[in-house]
């Protein structure tokens, strides 16, 4: 067994048979030709870079429809590339003057040119070299008319090792076989990172040199949540991993059967859980759960699913369809909460080129800057909430200017709606995530205007603790248990009662029924958990009083360090309710 | 026939990450738009402003100075579409300049 560490850049753990990616590529089969010769190979060299530019636009069109309008700048700017007819023309000199095959010239220019790119000793500029040796290959390809054959001869599930994946191998993995990937090298930044995102297929770069030791075969997990990468696990651990996936499935059967009982404390206390889904079709299982409502509906996928920005009646629909799914249910639609990825060329530059995207221009403040875009979405949730009970939620709110200008950008929509004689609902709920530390430590101003909170923990942790998770170097410091962290949620809920707003947790803090009594016991009365979360969450109340919570609770302050209170909370747990314990 | 005019004036690359993939995309793509040249120099290095490769491989890093020169009949458009791009930060909101970009 061998475990190596790497960037996670997307989450989620696969297990499966390693296919080793050749790191070669292509290998070039004559390096010269003949003088009489030259013409005819000129010629096909032509044909080839015009072949490619084609398949590049093609993708242009593919990843922009797939993936939205970012994904399609990458391949706008790589055919730029293709078609700057100073490369053509320094291939051409060196198949003219110097007889290289095309294949061979072609290799030697960009490569060359990539050479210069990583010389230079800028981070930036050097992933940028990745770029040309995408084109190296794609017009390779056309030359040689063979792709990389592990990749197209894919026909069972495999986890993906390489050297390197260009991001149009990326876009173009199959994901019917395409369990996750790992490559040695690759950063955060790079688009390759950000397609296996937006794919959801777990990833981990920048492991460094370990292909060397895999043949292509052996069992491999690749873990990106930790950022692991294990070839040929040991027993225990497949037996970890396989466990932790059977015992979830094997409580999650004993579970079943409490779907449609309350979720309610032995005491006869009523907690509502709450549904965090990203798809309509997801309610249906929040419903099967017996879920009070949608605490968070995220509305990216809206903007990553078309390719290009929604429509005001397609917003209008996926609402719609939520809120029929759970009448007379609360259905909290949290406005768009993305960095740039999703936006114009032009937009995404600004996320992708700060070195510190959490702290840049994203999700309300994005939105704030972009008000078309804003104003479609606001328009489709207050006419939704004429047909339910819907309700709005801004996100990443750092000051009450924000709040008020996006209040305010809302009070407007609903004005023209009234103008035009459009059926809204001008009274809809108005809440805003509490996930700031600014937001939390000012909970009590914010509270006089808004009619709801929503605590979304993983920010707040990232933000109160300024860890980021996916950087392998510093994420054991992140932790829901950190006494930090439960000091605002402690005071959130406290300015919440003073001021008679209602509070929810959100995010995976409350999706861990460890925390179930620790929330509970601080006074929380609404949770929202992921869909796959709430007959576990749902359990942990049933097997509790609120005087036992309010005793964990009480006891937790005591706590000063998160392992020890973690700890505490895991045997209160397997006190109360042993089967929950992972 | 008069004397293709030539104008040049100089412009600081304000991006975070400099002249990158995007950025060097749009300078070629406004560029190509005219029937003027475009030389950009840094440092002692001239290169073709309509050359993808060529501005790829300047690497104008944050706080880059560049000379742009435009020499043909529309060389005074030429020349106002690229700086613009460079005034408006490629579309790009600086730290310093935090108003909408469209």
């Amino acid at each position: 067994m061998e475990t190596r560490r790497g960037i996670a850049v997307s989450p989620g753990v696969a297990m499966g048979p390693a296919l080793v990616l050749g790191s070669e590529g292509f290998r070039v089969p004559k390096r010269m030709v003949q003088v009489d010769a030259v013409d005819s190979e000129v010629q096909r060299f032509r044909t080839a870079l015009q072949e490619s530019v084609q398949e590049i636009q093609l993708h242009e069109q593919l990843a922009a429809a797939r993936l939205g309008p970012h994904y399609g700048a990458i391949f706008a700017a790589h055919r730029e590339l293709a078609r700057d007819p100073k490369l053509s023309t320094e291939i051409e000199r060196l198949i003219r003057e110097r007889n290289f095959s095309p294949e061979f010239a072609c290799s030697r220019v960009l490569r060359q040119h990539a050479r210069t790119l990583q010389n230079l000793g800028d981070r930036y500029f050097a992933e940028r070299a990745n770029d040309l040796f995408d084109l190296e290959k794609r017009i390779l390809r056309h030359l040689l008319g063979e792709p990389r054959e592990e990749l197209s001869q894919l026909n069972q599930p495999a986890l993906l090792l390489a050297h390197n994946l260009t991001p149009s191998e990326t876009a173009n993995l199959d994901r019917r076989f395409v369990l996750g990937f790992s490559t040695e090298i690759g950063g955060k930044s790079s688009h390759t990172a950000i397609l296996a995102g937006a794919l959801g297929l777990p990833a981990v770069v920048g492991v460094g040199p370990f292909l060397a030791n895999v043949a292509g075969g052996e069992t491999v997990i690749i873990d990106g949540h930790e950022g692991l990468v294990i070839i040929d696990p040991d027993e225990e651990t497949v037996a970890r991993y396989r466990d932790a996936d059977a015992r979830q499935k094997s409580v999650a059967i004993r579970l079943k059967s409490l779907g449609p009982l309350k979720a309610e404390t032995l005491d006869g206390v009523e907690i509502r859980l709450f549904g965090n889904i990203e798809f309509p079709s997801e309610v249906d299982h929040c419903v099967q759960c017996g879920a009070a409502g949608i605490g968070l509906y995220r509305t990216e996928f809206l903007y990553l699913d078309g390719g290009c920005e929604p429509t005001e009646q397609q917003h209008y629909e996926a609402y719609c369809r939520v809120a029929q799914a759970f009448p007379g249910r609360p259905v909290v639609i949290r406005t768009l909460d993305l960095g740039a990825e999703k936006f114009p060329d032009s937009m995404q530059q600004v996320i992708e080129a700060s070195p510190n995207p959490t702290l840049g221009l994203r999700s309300l403040r994005l939105t704030l800057q972009n008000l078309p875009m804003f104003k479609t979405q606001l328009r489709a949730i207050l006419r939704a909430a004429a047909q339910g009970d819907i309700r709005i939620m801004f996100p990443l709110v750092s000051t009450l200017l924000e709040l008020r200008q996006a209040k305010w950008i809302l009070a407007d929509v609903s004005e023209d709606l009234q103008e035009e004689g459009i059926e809204h609902n001008p009274r809809i709920p108005v809440g805003m995530m509490v996930e700031v530390p600014s937001a939390a430590i000012l909970a009590d101003e914010f509270a006089r205007e808004v009619d709801f909170f929503s605590i979304g923990t993983n920010d707040l942790i990232q933000y109160t603790l300024g860890v980021d998770r996916a950087n392998p170097a510093v994420s054991h410091l992140y932790s829901s248990a950190d006494p930090s962290v439960c000091r605002l949620i402690r005071q959130v809920v406290a300015a919440a009662e003073r001021h008679r707003v209602s509070v929810s947790v959100c995010g995976q803090m409350s999706s861990d029924c460890l925390f179930t009594a620790l929330l509970v016991g601080m006074g929380l009365r609404e949770l929202s958990v992921s869909p796959n979360s709430i007959l576990e969450v749902k359990q942990a109340v049933r097997s509790m009083t609120i005087a036992q919570a309010r005793e964990i609770a009480a006891r937790a302050e005591i706590f000063d360090v998160a392992r020890d209170l973690e700890s505490y909370l895991r045997g209160e747990l397997s006190k109360f309710s042993p089967e929950l314990v992972h | 026939m008069n004397p293709p005019s030539s104008l040049s004036c100089d412009v600081v690359v304000m991006l975070e990450h400099g002249l990158h993939l995007s950025p060097a995309a749009q300078i070629v793509k406004t560029a190509q738009a005219y029937r003027s040249s475009l030389i950009i120099q840094k440092g002692d290095r001239r290169i073709d402003g309509k050359s993808m490769l060529d501005l790829m491989t300047l690497a104008a890093e944050r706080g880059s100075k560049l000379r742009l020169e435009a020499q043909g009949e529309d060389a005074e458009q030429a020349l106002k579409a690229i700086v613009a791009l460079f005034e408006g930060n490629f579309g790009h909101v600086s730290p310093s300049d935090n108003q909408a970009s469209g």
